[in-house]
């Protein structure tokens, strides 16, 4: 409802032409470019120290201590089925909240909030692989990259895992 | 109009509550007209704010039963049990038209044309009979009461019998307690205290503050402790005390008296007298202890389920009654106090008790346990598969219980609260189940430990002791002093106190997957899961914190082996363990029963039983002992840390200073640091300095050799060693010279007579038990007189009574007159232990029945009372 507030000024200016924009935090894990709808982050953290949950699924990584809340930290690439990041990285996370709950994604890196068009949105190609299209609702065409959108609530529906 | 909508409803909810329980009394005692003007006054609201807001249905309805009371009022009609019916049925009406109304925002569609004929038709004087029978047939929703008219005049209905009040005192401390409380309602006027209603949800967000404002305390208080001598030590000492005030002020307003879980009790035991034809009295005791309104809505079904239970199968039909000897009314006691931290709620009756040959039956049938299992299993330990899925031994599954969804289902929802339930069976004498749970969910102590890396609360609540232990890799070179874990085909045990107790490692638990520590001791949290005992091996034990009990993420709720989350002073978060899940997991307390039950809470205790002492040892070779249950804790603090006030040494301890005695008269200054045996009653605390801790033994504390030195009790053969035997009332005026006065209670006396001490507080109690053995006397102690009467009524006999005064719910003067009214103690000699000595108090003794008065503390009044009172032939 308020995008025109979280415009960035070098997003290209509509010229008049119908097409919405949408604004997402963007994030990368495993070198892809990720985002998520900037309405549904409640934080962003850097690096956190997590305590571990003994016979949790994998997917969680423990909880944190987010200003007196405690936050179930989820692993994005192993939710996605990724390789472990490379030792000594430093992670960042995603703070979203789900039926009143806190989670937190851990990604490698969360870069910029970027407002895209409407127009470059397209579903997913058919060809990706079933744990990214499991969590992604489609895919905006940017100069020179693509962006996945990821699908947070999806994400966070852990509990057929168990 | 939303508003004043909303407002009715809530007081027309809490009024109908009211008058379902006002009614039942009035049918007991027709002629009460407080209860009777009570009601009156209640419908009469009703009708006239439904007239107000617009609500016709509800309004005609109320009209009818009002027309009815009034007559009952004026003595036109008495209150029988079918005009008591009538207008339950009415009030059963009005609650469906309420509920319609709380859901929908109108008056739900009906026709009560029937209903109000039949209220009707019984204000204009025609014989219940009639209108009994007029009323079931047209009035769909009547309840059960109403559906059989004709057996239910056949025989007497139930709770018109006379109340048996003299050969009940406790009944008749219930009534005093339901006419004061009518009296009370009597006098509400618009001076009474002054109340704002506020929702649960500003006080649930005032809680959660307060949560996050301790936890933001415990963090700086851990930050200050790192700084010497910083200028926010004084400010963050106010800020800390302040905190605690304010958290207590917030969990008082959460606070509620249990008795407005109790609300729906009488009615329910009415109803369900008429449709059993049994005669059961409900006798509820302690209705204004208060706990938290979390806990107290989830015990509510529970509870609802065991009275049911016992009035259903416990208690027998009158017939069956009378042909065994009891009085043809059955009673269903509730019974709800404090005890430490925890609410104690007892459910008892008074029928044939848990047919345990019939329970035996049934498991081998179910396949619960096998033949031979069973053959080596106490009664108690098969009573307790009731607590199982799927059992029950309703011969006929009848409308009220006997579905086989029962106890397994209570049990589990009070575990789920950190609750326990116990059950005492006398068979043909009735049984109790008791129930502990925690004051609040909202802020435990829990003892931090570690496994495998990680750290880990538990509750302070199931944590028995703690051992450090050996494992069994490094027996060679562990001392002998120290437990050694065994292992039985590869599972640990341990060996404590001569009973083996199992043993899990956490580590291999919670598959963290760390064998780090192998090669250092280990520390086992002995936790007490219902009656089973169980080791839970740990690294490293840190201290006791107090914790916010947070809940798991949704999606982490299927690790039944967490019972919350919590974040720590540091920030750091933990998960907290769930000692009962724990027992889940490992199958301890599945089937059968560990041999290393304990005393459930009101068991009484002998003092030739095993008594579990601390032995120590100060300013000397010999060793010393106290028993455990006076020991509030034991530290051991750094030699800096004690001070010097007023000349005596003093320490800070949980924000207060505590003074400390030295049990040696001399201090060892060069040792680092200084072992402390903390004393604690009430809000008070002393330290006793001793050189060193040496271990936990139980065993039978038989004091051989009186004292000569003041300050022990005597001498006393533990593990095989002559040891000394603490007085702990003597180190205590040591440290507060008036601890006795301020707290009052205690005695002393000999030669083998059996003696009763009735004593609230569970420390005086413990204190009296070895004063009066050394003495010479056989002491059984009861923790209220409540619990000694029900010795009397068990048959337990004695030779003298020693009580306390002040105790709540029956207090000791009570307990006097009790006790002289009737039964086999009216003769035996009383003594009554008192803070207070003037004539005037004695004087209200001796005419409650006490024999003697004996000051609180003054041990050699006491045993010269007793033996005075044992010579001489006692005239009551």
């Amino acid at each position: 409802m308020t995008t025109d507030v979280l415009e960035r000024p070098d997003a290209t200016a509509s010229d008049g032409t119908t097409d919405e924009e949408q604004v997402f935090v963007t994030l990368t894990v495993a070198d892809q470019l990720c985002g998520v709808p900037v309405l549904g982050v409640r934080d962003i953290l850097g690096e956190q120290s997590i305590t571990r949950i003994p016979l949790a699924p994998p997917e969680i990584a423990g909880s944190l201590n987010l200003r007196g809340r405690i936050v179930t930290a989820i692993d994005l690439r192993r939710r996605l089925s990724l390789p472990p990041p490379p030792a000594g990285q430093k992670r960042m996370s995603v703070v979203a909240e789900q039926a009143g709950e806190l989670y937190a994604l851990l990604v490698d890196q969360v870069s910029e909030v970027m407002s895209v068009k409407s127009s470059a949105y397209e579903r997913n190609p058919p060809t990706i692989e079933p744990a990214w299209a499991a969590f992604s609702s489609g895919v905006y065409r940017l100069e020179g990259r693509l962006l996945v959108v990821l699908d947070v609530g999806k994400l966070l529906a852990l509990s057929d895992v168990g | 109009m939303d508003d004043l909508l909303a407002d009715f409803l809530t007081e027309t909810n809490e009024s109908l509550a009211e008058l379902d329980v006002a009614l039942v009394t009035l049918e007991r005692t027709p002629d009460d007209a407080d209860t009777l003007s009570l009601i009156f006054r209640m419908v009469h609201t009703i009708k006239g704010t439904c007239g107000f807001l617009g609500l016709p249905r509800l309004e005609r309805v109320a009209h009818a039963g009002e027309n009815v009371l009034g007559k009952v009022r004026d003595r036109t009609l008495a209150a029988t049990p079918d005009i008591v019916s009538v207008v339950l049925t009415g009030l059963d009406r009005i609650k469906a038209i309420v509920a319609g109304l709380a859901a929908t925002g109108t008056e739900p569609a009906g026709d009560d044309s029937e209903l109000i004929a039949a209220l009707n038709a019984t204000a204009a004087g025609n014989p219940p009979v009639r209108k009994i029978a007029a009323a079931p047939a047209p009035v769909a929703a009547a309840p059960a009461t109403m559906q059989a008219p004709a057996s239910v005049l056949a025989p007497t209905p139930a709770p018109v019998a006379a109340p048996p009040v003299a050969a009940a005192p406790a009944e008749a401390s219930a009534m005093m307690e339901s006419a004061a409380a009518a009296e009370t309602a009597t006098g509400t006027g618009p001076n009474t205290v002054q109340t704002i209603r506020v929702t649960v949800d500003v006080l649930e967000d005032l809680m959660t503050l307060v949560s996050e404002l301790v936890l933001t305390r415990n963090q700086l208080l851990q930050l200050a402790r790192t700084q010497e001598n910083s200028g926010f030590t004084v400010p963050l000492q106010r800020l800390s005390h302040i905190t605690s005030d304010l958290q207590e002020g917030v969990m008082k307003t959460r606070m509620q008296p249990i008795g407005n879980a109790w609300n729906k009790l009488p009615r329910i035991v009415r109803d369900l007298a008429r449709d059993m034809e049994k005669k059961i009295e409900l006798v509820m005791i302690g209705a204004d202890t208060e706990l938290d309104r979390q806990v107290l809505e989830l015990i509510k079904d529970p509870l609802t389920h065991m009275v049911r239970n016992s009035g259903d199968h416990g208690l027998e039909t009158p017939a069956e009654r009378r042909a065994a000897g009891k009085p043809e009314t059955g009673r269903v006691t509730l019974n709800a106090y404090h005890e430490g931290g925890h609410i104690i709620i007892e459910i008892g009756d008074d029928g044939r008790g848990l047919p345990v040959d019939r329970i035996r039956a049934k498991a081998l049938a179910n396949g619960l346990a096998t033949e031979a299992e069973l053959a080596s299993m106490t009664d108690a330990q098969i009573t307790r598969f009731i607590f199982r899925a799927g059992f029950s031994t309703a011969a006929k599954v009848t409308a009220v219980s006997g579905r086989g969804v029962g106890m397994d289902v209570v049990k589990t929802n009070i575990e789920k609260i950190g609750g326990t339930v116990d059950l005492k069976n006398m068979p043909g004498q009735g049984s109790t189940f008791i129930i502990k749970i925690p004051l609040t969910l909202a802020i435990v102590s829990a003892l931090i430990v570690e496994a495998g890396g990680e750290r880990f609360a538990i509750p302070q609540i199931s944590v028995v002791e703690l051992v450090r232990a050996q494992r069994e890799a490094d027996r060679k070179a562990g001392q002998s002093s120290d437990s050694v874990i065994e292992r039985i085909n590869g599972t640990p045990v341990l060996r404590l106190r001569d009973r083996l107790l199992p043993l899990v490692s956490l580590n291999a638990l919670l598959a963290l997957g760390s064998a780090s520590s192998e090669d250092s001791g280990a520390y086992i949290v002995v936790a007490q899961v219902g009656v089973n005992m169980l080791g839970i091996i740990v690294d490293r034990v840190f201290d006791t914190e107090e914790i916010v009990v947070k809940p798991v993420a949704p999606i982490l709720r299927h690790v039944t082996m967490f019972s919350g989350n919590t974040i720590l002073g540091d920030g750091s978060v933990i998960m907290i363990l769930d000692p009962n899940g724990i027992a889940r997991a490992t199958g301890v307390g599945a089937g059968t029963e560990s041999k290393m039950a304990r005393h459930g809470p009101t068991e009484t205790i002998r003092s030739g039983e095993r008594t579990a002492m601390l032995l120590f040892r100060a300013g000397g070779e010999q060793n010393m002992a106290v028993p455990l249950g006076l020991v509030a804790r034991l530290e051991d603090i750094p030699r800096e840390k004690i001070e010097v006030s007023c000349g005596s040494p003093v320490t800070q301890y949980r924000g207060k200073l505590m003074p400390l005695v030295s049990l040696s008269g001399n201090v060892d200054e060069s040792k680092p640091r200084q072992p402390l045996l903390v004393f604690t009653d009430r809000d008070r605390s002393m330290g006793l300095m001793v050189d060193e801790i040496i271990d936990v033994v139980e065993d039978r504390l038989n004091i051989e050799l009186s004292a000569a030195r003041p300050g022990m009790l005597g001498t006393a053969v533990i593990a095989g060693n002559a040891t000394d035997v603490l007085d702990t009332g003597y180190w205590l005026m040591q440290a507060w010279q008036d601890w006795f006065r301020f707290n009052p209670k205690n005695a002393t006396a000999g030669s083998a007579r059996r003696v009763l001490v009735v004593e609230d507080s569970a420390f005086f109690r413990q204190l009296l038990m070895p004063t009066l053995g050394a003495a010479g006397f056989q002491v059984t102690a009861a923790a209220s007189a409540a619990e000694a009467l029900r010795l009397r009524d068990g048959g337990a006999m004695f030779d003298a009574i020693v009580s306390d005064i002040e105790m709540p719910d029956m207090d000791g003067l009570q307990f006097a007159e009790a006790v002289r009214a009737g039964g086999s103690w009216a003769s035996l000699p009383m003594i009554a232990l008192t803070a207070h000595s003037e004539p005037r108090d004695i004087e209200a003794g001796r005419d409650a029945g006490f024999t003697d008065y004996v000051v609180k503390f003054q041990r050699e009044a006491l045993v010269s009372s007793l033996q005075q009172c044992l010579s001489e032939p006692v005239t009551a």
